[in-house]
């Protein structure tokens, strides 16, 4: 029997520059466990460096951790990656740092990009420029999340900047979409007025925290028999009995 | 001011001749946004971008837009190319930054409003 398991999909840690430097996976794990959240995406700015840190310490209290990413297209629209496997994530942000724009972070600018270990010791920066944006086009980026396998989940589309509508008007139809996300900003009832053309692709919502205090502030339902990410597939896909609440 | 004018005036190359460059342009619009363009942008202003996706055309067309000018030597992707050929709307590049490229706009007299 289908059971429901609460998702935070968007969830950036301290190698993300904009991010608090408190986001530490330590800290995101136990605020998470703690507001009972089943399955959480770790999704930096086009890096999965903290993916797999995050995932084994949330093992440990039960929580499944959905490898991700957050790409920024060529026309400035962010695109979260998520995937099954950490290689196939490790893949694309091999892919992403070809792509990503030539130069490095400048902290006082953007902020630090933090790489930690178990117990919050910093293990080094990332030099990368995180913030920036690939020469990837939304069109590009969705067919290489889907040659390795991964799921394509457009941004906070509710957002103006960053946002796919607010960037490129609106959905090109080409773009296969696994999922669209709806901001903590907006209501289901107000994105039903405002994106109820798009209703076809199922919907999300997720916190986007880049604090500690943001975390779990919106949460997806699924109803699947695992909290896995072939279960969330199905989900998104509304396949076997599986479905997404929001 | 006919598009023809500008364009030969300021040496800006035409990705698809076949469009119609006779066209009258009213004002110019400025943006890399497609969501301002559609709330701001008016009938027949030319609209300066680094844009290049196919969602510019629509744009374009939707706000009956007298053409494009993508600058910094930016070039249209292809399916935005052949899209603009299908419903056309000239697209013109040119080496120039936006801030260069527009303030000779202004000079021969163009305005946003």
């Amino acid at each position: 029997m289908p059971v429901e398991f609460r998702a935070d999909l968007h969830i950036h840690t301290c190698l993300s520059p904009c991010s608090e430097l408190t986001m530490t996976p330590k800290r995101i794990v136990e605020r998470a466990a703690s507001l009972g959240i089943n399955i959480m995406a770790v999704c930096d700015h086009n890096t999965v460096e903290h993916v797999e840190l995050t995932s084994t310490i949330a093992k440990k209290k039960g929580i499944r951790v959905i490898a991700g990413i957050e790409i920024n297209s060529s026309e400035e629209v962010h695109i979260l990656g998520l995937f099954g496997e950490l290689t196939d994530a490790f893949k694309m942000q091999a892919i992403v740092y070809e792509h990503l724009q030539p130069g490095e972070n400048d902290e006082d600018a953007f902020g630090m990009q933090v790489l930690v270990n178990e117990n919050e010791e910093v293990l080094g920066f990332n030099k990368r420029l995180l913030i920036g944006a690939t020469d990837l086009s939304v069109n590009r980026i969705a067919e290489l999340i889907h040659s390795f396998n991964g799921l394509a989940i457009a941004s906070h589309i509710d957002r103006e900047g960053f946002g796919i509508i607010g960037q490129l008007g609106f959905i090109p139809e080409g773009v296969k979409f696994d999922a669209l996300e709806i901001s903590y900003r907006t209501s289901r009832e107000k994105a039903e007025t405002l994106y109820g053309l798009y209703s076809h692709i199922p919907w999300i919502t997720s916190s986007d925290a880049h604090r500690l205090e943001d975390i779990g502030r919106k949460t997806t339902g699924f109803l699947m028999g695992h909290s896995t990410f072939e279960e969330l597939r199905l989900a998104l896909r509304g396949a076997e009995g599986r479905k997404v609440i929001f | 001011m006919k598009l023809q004018e500008i364009i030969d005036s300021l040496s800006l190359k035409v990705e698809n001749p076949s469009a119609d460059l006779n066209r009258e342009v009213k004002g110019a619009y400025v943006s890399d946004m497609l969501s301002d363009v559609m709330g701001n942008a008016k009938d027949g202003f030319l609209w300066i971008t680094i844009q290049v996706h196919i969602n510019t055309i629509a744009v374009a067309s939707l706000k009956n837009l007298s053409g494009i000018i993508l600058v910094n030597s930016r070039v249209p992707a292809e399916d935005t190319l052949k899209k603009a050929i299908e419903e056309n709307i000239p697209i013109m590049t040119t080496p120039l930054p936006a801030f260069d490229l527009v303030g000779m706009l202004y000079s021969l007299g163009l305005r946003c409003r």
